[in-house]
């Protein structure tokens, strides 16, 4: 069965997603500087991204700095409000949701932020921050406590450490200080936005694997934010490559690495360095030259088209003008997944 | 990436590597290696205690060889190469011995030190803006880098080879550009005309500390091909110091892996990632998650994490986090030895037990979730037990 | 997109000079056990800034000298065993056993003068200190954590309180309302009417930094609502800077009081106040030189122990601070 941009081929039909992003757009407003403010130019940080989230599944949304992943995932949390488009969540759209009316959404999607340092207030004993979640929704009582050791355990921390502060604990603990407190009202699901790029490589891994046991034991999906595709390979079901606002191609996992159909998921594939000389030393190398475009004024058509060595090296001058000219779509075009290129082509990598 | 420029030619089905120009660790005789490390070590008194930061670091460096320096945070990897170039505060004490072809570089004067400092021994730092004036257009910060070096050379011939610089680095219209500034250029360009200011006066060491931690993965592909191109140009030896294992994989000839302020593994390439024989390399190693693995089953992280380099109790640093921990581990801190390679060292009372295995061992370290678990003194001031058990999985 | 750990980057983007694994440090060890599990670090926050503030010698010192003068203000005056209005039948006596600070031509006791003085001059200092800590930081919370129209419309009130002269307004509203009995309050009130702006600046950019933070931002992911982002991430938080500040006012306070019963239009007689005693004595300074330099000193050692205390408090919340011993 082909799949589409938002059913895994794997999935029955009929399992609804939890979570449904529609053409999410997310534009900053660049101001003039002075005394009258006055727009003078946008961000387009999110330009039409769509994909679905299903239960138990990670969805692994990739790409480099830049690229809006971060902005995707918080404008889907409505922490920052959305320009034009729809997230359903469990059936409720959130687009025009007040602040009030988010609040017991948030009970069911919750986040992991990146910084271990920054993202735990230093000023909180380590027990009011995992607590704060369940004092926001009025449901701690004498029983918290209980809930409290439960959720330090699962994480895999002592108890009898919550009432340390936080620059008393190793950055892998403050990570998963920071998961229990996304964990202590129980969600459905999580976003996870770079959860372990700030940490040391050995303990990474501690973390993924704990993250990985929660999603078996908890049920959880996961909108997994990263940059490091070798993480997104293990963790992840199914992946998104984000580029300049856009998702490029979708895939499951084993489709994606290897049978990567758009070139800048093939280029970044090939840049991925990997811990064995051997193979380092025979990669092929698709190397991209330049800088990413700035997201103030994309170019047109094809975002990529400036970086493209398919572009630059491959293509026709009438194959280039489309390029240009028309924006390709993230449809299905005959590898098996949906890729956003016009002459998308599968080329191993690995 | 190509094959790195020296003429590493390891075998990695077995068998030992065939050894480059100069393999020898510093405390071996002979050899004529470029930059001779011997005991470096280096303190800090802070308000806390005295933090070891570097505890006895050698190497030596032979001509045109890449080593990559790997290590994760409090491993002393960027102390170790601050305090070879002096760009240590001064109430750093450093001990030991750095020869740079011959000349003693420590307690040498800054006076003196300045003229090895970026003619013969450039560095390049994660953030390029260490190394670049805002203030100034890059082209002219490049050519007086020359003209501090070669009095002798005119503005105008200065200029001119700052551009065929840029040229080199990779910096599209080059005559046009060396007229902007820093900060008009991107974080991966940047970074290129460090790479082009640190090769200005044909150095014959380049220390590069995290060239590319802080940029996009395939910026930082582009950034270590013109690496290599200016080892090409300059035919300059490469101290190249990262936490990124995939990095060196690509780019080193040799590896020395540091922990804890003290190296626990030297050898070439293949031999460290292929052959470790210490259980912190093989740990290291294990917890990768890898881009070409079909079906990696879990990781294996190293549970715990790295010691503070303040009152370190004798014995190995590793111990409270090795699967092969045994009492003497907790007494004695294991010297550098060799092992079973050939210009292949570690630093383990046990790499003898690894010596049998090819390959990287599995099941040394547990696919575990925990940090760390069994009853823990993580607080000593409750007087809590210290741990009865190790990592378990 | 760094995947290296971030453990504290120098802000003038250096390199790592000793990479600290979370920021641990090992404390002290129970006797007999060997530590073996590192990723400590025992002292708390609390402790931390007690200990950074210990270690500023001269803010110490100033504590110690600042509490001698505010015990001395309100105790001394009482123990001594002449009132500060009391005519001793004494005229213009040099400092001597009997008055250790001399007495001016009425036969008052300098010493209970400036005992008196003292008092007046810290409990004004104090009370505007509250009074303008406490809108200052109200108005700055507010405008840094709403911006846009109410932090425009509020700063610029806050730029008018500043531009005006202070001074001046200050000596005619003073006049107006100063000339009573417990004029003293109103005084104060005045005072804390001016130098809350100040405060108001600094707090607003605290909170205009400290509301980007990402563990608000985590706040607001849970469903915070702004009452409790407000309270309980972002002023304690900002608390360093506040006390800080407040300490600052009160040596400016201080000093703008005393220049106002300088002119006349602070505290009023039969009252006393530092101010006052020094526009009495500055004109037998050279003769009967114990009026005038007396509580001219008292001021000025006011004013410094304040000053030193508040760099020595700026420098303990300072978290960035860890000094490395020469």
């Amino acid at each position: 069965m082909t799949a589409t941009a938002e059913q895994p081929a794997s999935t029955a039909i009929g399992t609804e997603p939890v979570l449904s992003v529609r053409d999410l757009v997310k534009h900053f407003p660049i101001t003039s500087r002075g005394v009258i403010r006055r727009k003078i130019g946008d961000i387009h940080a999110v330009c039409g991204v769509s994909f679905d989230l299903y239960p138990r599944e990670t969805l692994g949304l990739v790409g480099e700095s830049g690229c809006g992943k971060s902005t995707t995932g918080r404008t889907v949390l409505q922490l920052q409000p959305a320009t034009s488009g729809s997230v359903v969540f469990q059936g409720q759209e959130l687009t025009d949701k007040s602040s009030k009316q988010m609040r017991s959404v948030r009970r069911d999607l919750q986040i992991v932020f990146q910084d271990p340092y920054a993202s735990l207030n230093p000023r909180m004993t380590v027990n009011d921050i995992v607590a704060e979640p369940l004092r926001i929704h009025g449901l701690h009582d004498k029983h918290s406590g209980d809930k409290m050791r439960e959720l330090f355990r699962l994480v895999g921390l002592n108890p009898e450490h919550g009432n340390r502060y936080p620059h008393e604990f190793s950055g892998g603990q403050r990570q998963r200080i920071g998961i229990a407190r996304a964990l202590a009202l129980e969600p459905k699901a999580l976003i996870l936005d770079e959860p372990v790029s700030a940490l040391d490589v050995s303990i990474q891994a501690g973390v993924v694997n704990l993250l990985e046991e929660l999603q078996d034991r908890l049920g959880l999906a996961y909108l997994f934010i990263a940059h490091d595709l070798s993480v997104v390979r293990h963790i992840a079901d199914r992946v998104a490559v984000m580029y300049l606002g856009k998702i490029v191609e979708l895939a499951d996992r084993h489709e994606l690495f290897d049978r990567p159909a758009h070139p800048y998921t093939q280029a970044l594939m090939s840049a991925i360095p990997i811990p064995d000389p051997v193979k380092e030393r025979e990669r092929r190398r698709i190397v991209i030259r330049g800088d990413v475009p700035s997201p103030a004024s994309p170019p047109s058509g094809c975002r990529f088209r400036t970086r493209c060595p398919k572009f630059a090296n491959q293509l026709s001058e009438g194959e280039r003008e489309r390029c240009v000219e028309e924006e390709p779509a993230l449809i299905e075009r005959g590898q098996g997944h949906p890729a956003a290129c016009h002459y998308a082509a599968v080329e191993k990598v690995l | 990436m190509s094959r790195p420029l020296t003429s590493a030619t390891a075998d990695a089905h077995g068998g030992t590597a065939a050894p480059t120009a100069a393999t020898a660790v510093g405390h071996e005789a002979g050899g004529d290696a470029v930059l001779r490390v011997t005991d470096l070590t280096v303190d800090f008194p802070t308000d806390d205690g005295v933090v070891h930061a570097v505890r006895g670091v050698s190497y030596a460096l032979s001509p045109r060889e890449v080593l990559g320096i790997v290590g994760e945070s409090g491993s002393g990897k960027s102390v170790t190469s601050l305090a070879i170039i002096g760009l240590l505060p001064k109430t750093a004490r450093i001990t030991g011995s750095v020869r740079f072809r011959g000349e003693e570089l420590i307690g040498l004067p800054d006076k003196d030190m300045r003229k090895v400092r970026g003619e013969q021994i450039a560095m390049i730092f994660q953030d390029p803006m260490t190394s670049l004036n805002p203030v100034y257009p890059i082209g002219w910060q490049i050519a007086e880098g020359i003209r501090a070096h070669h009095r002798d050379v005119s503005r105008a011939a200065a200029r001119d080879r700052a551009v065929d610089l840029l040229a080199l680095v990779g910096i599209p219209h080059p005559k046009e550009r060396a007229a902007n500034y820093p900060h008009e250029f991107s974080g991966g360009m940047r970074q290129r005309v460090v790479i082009a200011l640190a090769m200005a006066n044909d150095p014959d060491v380049i220390i590069a500390d995290e060239p590319t931690t802080a940029l996009d993965v395939t910026v930082q592909a582009q950034i270590l091909e013109t690496l290599q191109k200016a080892q090409q140009e300059t035919s300059a030896a490469i101290v190249l110091i990262t936490h990124d294992l995939g990095v060196v994989a690509g780019v080193a000839d040799r590896v020395l892996v540091m922990y804890a302020g003290k190296p626990v593994e030297l050898g070439s390439v293949d031999d460290v990632y292929y052959r470790p024989r210490m259980p912190y390399s093989i740990g290291l190693l294990g917890s990768l998650p890898r881009l070409d693995a079909v079906d990696q089953d879990r990781l294996t992280p190293i549970a715990g994490a790295p010691p503070s380099l303040i009152n370190l109790p004798p014995g190995c640093p590793f111990s409270p986090r090795c699967p092969l921990r045994q009492g003497v581990c907790d007494d004695e801190e294991p010297a550098l030895r060799q092992t079973d390679g050939q210009a292949h060292y570690a630093a383990c009372h046990f790499s003898h037990t690894l010596e049998s295995e090819d390959g990287v061992p599995e099941g040394l370290f547990s696919a575990t979730s925990a940090d760390f678990s069994g009853p823990i003194a993580i607080m000593p001031t409750t007087g809590a037990a210290a741990p009865t058990e190790g990592p378990q999985s | 997109m760094a995947s290296g750990p971030t453990t504290g980057t120098s802000t003038t983007g250096g390199p790592d000079l000793v990479e600290t694994p979370g920021g641990a440090q090992p404390g002290p060890k129970p006797a007999g056990v060997v530590e073996r599990e590192f990723t400590v670090a025992v002292r708390s926050q609390r402790q931390m800034i007690l200990r950074r503030f210990l270690n500023h010698r001269l803010a110490v010192a100033s504590l110690i000298i600042f509490i001698a003068l505010l015990m001395g203000s309100l105790i001394g005056g009482r123990l001594w065993h002449y009132g500060f209005a009391d005519r001793t039948g004494d005229y213009s006596q040099p400092p001597s056993l009997k008055h250790p600070m001399g007495t001016d031509d009425i036969g008052h006791d300098v010493m209970a003068l400036v005992f008196r003085g003292a008092q007046k001059s810290v409990q004004i200092a104090l009370l505007v200190a509250l009074l303008s800590t406490t809108i200052g930081t109200l108005v700055g919370a507010v405008a840094g954590f709403y911006r846009g129209r109410a932090d425009a419309l509020l700063m610029r009130f806050v730029d008018l309180v500043l531009t005006v002269p202070s001074l001046a307004i200050l000596a005619v509203l003073a006049s107006v309302v100063g000339s009573k009995a417990g004029g003293w309050f109103f005084v104060a009130i005045v005072l804390a009417g001016i130098t809350w702006a100040p405060i108001s600046r600094v707090v607003r950019g605290v909170f205009l930094s400290l509301r980007e933070k990402e563990y608000v931002e985590a706040a607001r992911a849970l469903g915070a609502n702004d009452r409790r982002i407000i309270f309980r991430h972002l002023l304690p938080n900002a608390l360093g800077a506040i006390i800080v500040n407040a300490t600052i006012v009160v040596a400016v306070a201080i000093l703008t009081e005393t220049a106002l019963s300088y002119l006349g239009v602070g505290v009023q007689r039969p009252d006393t106040s530092l101010g006052l005693l020094i526009s009495d004595g500055q004109g037998a300074a050279q003769t009967r030189p114990w009026l005038f330099y007396f509580p001219g000193l008292v001021i000025i050692l006011i004013a410094l122990t304040v000053n030193f205390i508040g760099d020595g408090l700026r420098d303990a919340f300072d978290p960035t601070q860890t000094r490395v011993r020469a």
